[in-house]
């Protein structure tokens, strides 16, 4: 029965991973074909990355835009998280509501918004414009793990540092916040690594003018393959292994989505 | 006939024995509580005998047929949760007839059988409640009513009333046990509480890390523990650590205890071990001269149903109980003596 | 101070997100619904107006196909996704906290792949120099290898492995939170493993497996490149319309409309089911 249960689950981690084998390993490839397997071993695609001014430039693009809309994401996502936290009114959850809207429709709505947006106030194709598109559409996430970690704070701890003397001010940076900053942290990464994938509204709203590692890949799709475009996949898998897995190994990733309490 | 053998049964997680060749046989009807602290190993070895963990280890046979390798749902055992494990999406009556609706036993008859063992377990008027409309109380009788369904060969419950206040548990307590009478099945209960193993059970079965301490009637672990760990788990005792000097005589803190012939022995002339005398068995004196002990009045207790008096004896406080009427008449700092009740102190391995 | 400026005090904390959340999030959709009701202009993007005709443009039976396909689609990927969502999170659940965490990590990094890498990965995985077409020919199931993209089942295939990880990420907190000893109970009632699953679990998680199908739906309602990468142009989707129109033909008030149409489709279905699902309870 055991081994039904940890087959099953084998099958599911294959089927998970086997488009991401298939991406590492055309990545290597030596000659300029999508090839699977690949022939010869070569890391120069993952050189030109880092090297073409083309590529680099998508990169940093793609770079500024993450740390930027993660930014602006926690920013909208904390003060919102603790006046729900405080409050717990009706008007509270409606504003949760809203935090959380931006993330429920499909990506393509939101980016159409966007795009007329952004048209309509002039800072169409603006890199600025991606940045701060990003940020609102992907607010819904650290407003999750803020809250969920708003959640966890014994209200006695508050109580107990009142009743020895901090006010409102110091209660919050000596006690919420430092309880409060690995949420804010992982919710920015999250963001981040998200930010760095999006492509629909990046494309959208300046895909012309602030192009961006995904959107590259999509042109490199439509106009000439490179296997750079694999290489590129690659490193965006190894970010968010890194990043999840930083997480994982500081925090607790069970705990932060949504687990009572981790098992033994 | 179902009485349950367990013959060297090990259970290893890893590296870590959480149940080290325990054998034990349980007579059938029998009602045996297995006791110890936390992590004793108690509620793992309550779970291989439901076939919820298999053995690393031994064997388990019930009625004389070899039940190691039957898996959980086919051994026909009750058995009690912790945590009750009442299904939330079905009623009370669903819950209770629910080992009979797999069995194919058809609506009306599950429906007169769950009615049966409502009644059985006193809550006549509850069958179609939801669960969580229950009280702590009720819950726990459906699952004892649950569990009985199938007219189970063998019973297990693990700490099924740890949950509840103390009134009520004590209640529960009784009516368990006389449930367990009129029913005659074998049953076997984990828990954490001495005072509810010797209130419940026929047997005790005393545990500590994974190994059996002691097996025998409330009363006789009471009166002769095996060891140290067995005689301040149970009940509090006196322990004082010193050596058998001469057939009848401990040497402790420079002092010699005269032992009588009724007092037990677990260790050889000459070798150190540990005296236990329960608090009730030995006497304050006021005059320090006599007695087997003397010692300094360290602390009175007055506790209106009994009075405890602490006798500083070396580097220990050695408690003794008596009634109010039989106070002697000693305060704080007295010299006093100690006087051990023939016959009842027992001598353990160090 | 005065109970007026006493409660404005007290509510500012939030001011600042309303004020973003208002201008980057209300703002743009009002607009839109408006410009759904505007005029193409070839030059300027669109032309203030008030028309229908973009909605009316919906009325015929090639959008109508184009909706159905939709729609089916993403049950399908949904139903799929879920299914083996729902006993594979169970199985996560089970296990010790540090395997949790690793499996956790696996799953947040597939779903932080956008459709772009996830059309390309499968787009090469499926075809015919570089998939397991190559594989099979190796293993002797195929004589010469052959691209399985672009078709149905590669689309269906794609539109499952994007809903999936979301599947286990709502699954997770509800089925983690399970008293394990709910199942075993079931056990020593003389239910099977499986039975136990079935007949206790699955009836326990009824909502949250609820939430995770119109989750799923939803979702893959919005892809908006799978269709074109893995699927013929009978299998685009209103997504992928939408994309179509906004960019190559642009039709920004066309595709805004569509947009319009596709968020209360959504909304009306996630609607029906959550009042279907309440009813029942």
């Amino acid at each position: 029965m055991l081994i039904l249960r940890y087959a099953f689950i084998l099958v599911v981690l294959l089927f998970l991973a086997a488009p991401l084998v298939v991406i590492f390993g055309v990545s290597v490839n030596e000659p300029k074909q999508l090839l699977f397997p690949p022939e010869g071993f070569s890391l120069r695609w993952y050189a030109e990355l880092f090297q073409a001014s083309d590529w680099l430039n998508a990169l940093r693009n793609s770079v500024v835009i993450a740390l930027g809309a993660s930014t602006i994401a926690v920013s909208i996502a904390l003060p919102l998280a603790l006046y729900v936290w405080k409050k717990q009114s009706k008007m509270a959850q409606a504003l949760f509501g809203l935090g959380v809207a931006p993330f429920l429709l499909p990506p393509v709505i939101s980016a159409l918004g966007f795009m007329i947006f952004w048209i309509t106030v002039g800072f169409y194709g603006q890199i600025y414009a991606t940045i701060i598109s990003h940020g609102v559409f992907l607010v819904t996430l650290p407003l999750v793990t803020i809250s969920l970690g708003l959640e966890a704070i014994d209200r006695q701890l508050i109580e107990a540092s009142r009743t020895m003397g901090a006010d409102d001010k110091t209660v919050f940076r000596t006690v919420i916040f430092p309880l409060a900053r690995p949420y804010m942290i992982s919710g920015f990464a999250f963001v981040f690594v998200l930010s760095l994938n999006e492509y629909i509204i990046a494309y959208m709203v300046a895909g012309f003018t602030a192009e961006t590692l995904p959107i590259k890949i999509f042109n490199s799709l439509r106009y000439g393959y490179t296997p750079v475009m694999a290489s590129v996949a690659v490193f965006f898998v190894l970010t968010a292994i890194v990043v999840f897995g930083s997480i994982a190994r500081f925090g607790d990733l069970p705990r932060l989505l949504g687990a009572e309490r981790a098992r033994r | 006939m179902t009485q349950v053998q367990i013959e060297n049964v090990t259970k290893k997680y890893g590296d870590f024995i959480a149940v080290d060749g325990v054998t034990v046989n349980i007579p059938d009807g029998s009602f045996v509580c297995l006791l110890g602290p936390s992590g004793c190993g108690k509620t793992t070895l309550l779970r291989l005998i439901a076939g919820l963990e298999d053995l690393s280890g031994g064997s388990l046979s019930v009625g004389g047929v070899d039940y190691s390798k039957v898996p959980a749902h086919k051994r026909e055992f009750g058995m009690v949760f912790q945590s009750l494990a009442l299904f939330p999406h079905l009623t009370v009556a669903e819950n209770i007839a629910y080992p009979l609706k797999i069995r194919g036993v058809n609506a009306s008859n599950r429906r007169v059988r769950a009615l049966e063992l409502l009644d059985l377990v006193k809550l006549p008027d509850i069958a179609d409640r939801q669960v969580h409309q229950l009280s702590g109380g009720q819950r726990q009788r459906v699952a004892i009513a649950r569990g009985l369904a199938i007219d189970p060969k063998v019973f297990l419950l693990d700490e099924p009333l740890s949950a509840l206040d103390a009134n009520l548990r004590e209640h529960l307590q009784i009516e368990l046990r006389q449930l367990q009478k009129a029913l005659g099945v074998t049953t076997i209960v984990v828990t954490h509480d001495q005072r509810e193993a010797m209130s419940m059970a026929d047997t005790v079965i005393v545990m500590k890390a994974g190994k059996v301490q002691q097996v025998g009637t409330p009363v006789e672990i009471y009166r002769n523990p095996a060891n140290a760990f067995v005689a301040n788990f149970i009940g509090v005792s006196n322990l004082l650590a010193g050596r058998l000097t001469g057939l009848a005589q401990f040497t402790f803190d420079g002092q010699v205890i005269n032992l009588t012939p009724e007092d037990i022995l677990h260790v050889q002339n000459g070798q150190a071990g540990t005296l236990s005398v329960r608090p009730e068995d030995i006497v304050v004196l006021p005059d320090p001269a006599q007695g087997q002990l003397s010692g300094q009045v360290s602390f009175i207790r007055d506790l209106g149903a009994n009075v405890e008096i602490l006798v500083r004896v070396g580097d220990i406080d050695i408690i003794s109980i008596c009634a109010p009427q039989s106070r002697p008449s000693v305060k704080m700092s007295d010299r006093v003596g100690l006087q051990i009740l023939t016959g009842r102190a027992t001598v353990l391995a160090a | 101070m005065t109970t007026l400026t006493a409660r404005l005090k007290d509510h500012r904390g939030p001011a600042y997100p309303l004020v973003m959340l208002v201008v980057f999030f209300v703002v743009p959709f009002v607009i839109m619904l408006s410009v759904s009701f505007f005029s193409r202009d070839e030059g300027a993007f669109f032309q203030p107006a008030f028309e229908l005709s973009n909605y009316a443009r919906f009325i015929s039976p090639f959008f109508g196909k184009v909706l159905l396909t939709s729609l089916t689609f993403s049950a399908a990927a949904a139903i799929i996704s879920v299914s083996v969502a729902v006993p594979f999170t169970y199985f996560v659940t089970r296990m010790r906290a540090r395997w949790q965490s690793v499996m956790l990590v696996f799953l947040l990094s597939v779903l932080s792949l956008s459709e772009v890498i996830i059309g390309f990965a499968w787009s090469t995985l499926l075809s015919k120099t570089a998939g397991i077409g190559n594989l099979l020919v190796a293993i002797g199931l195929m004589e010469i290898s052959q691209s399985f993209t672009p078709s149905l089942g590669a689309l269906l295939l794609g539109l499952t492995y994007l809903g999936f990880p979301y599947a286990v990420l709502v699954l997770y907190p509800a089925l983690s939170r399970l008293d394990p000893e709910i199942p075993e109970a079931a056990r020593m009632l003389g239910a099977s493993p499986i039975r136990s699953f079935g007949n206790v679990v699955m009836p326990m998680m009824r909502n949250t497996i609820t939430g995770a199908l119109i989750l799923v739906f939803v979702f893959t309602l919005g892809a908006y490149l799978l269709p074109q990468v893995l699927g013929r142009p009978q299998h685009w989707t209103l997504s992928v319309h939408i994309t179509d129109q906004a960019i190559f033909q642009s039709n920004l008030p066309f595709a805004a409309a569509m947009a319009i149409f596709l968020m209360l489709v959504s909304l009306a279905l996630v609607g029906i089911s959550t009042l279907l699902g309440r009813a029942r309870t």
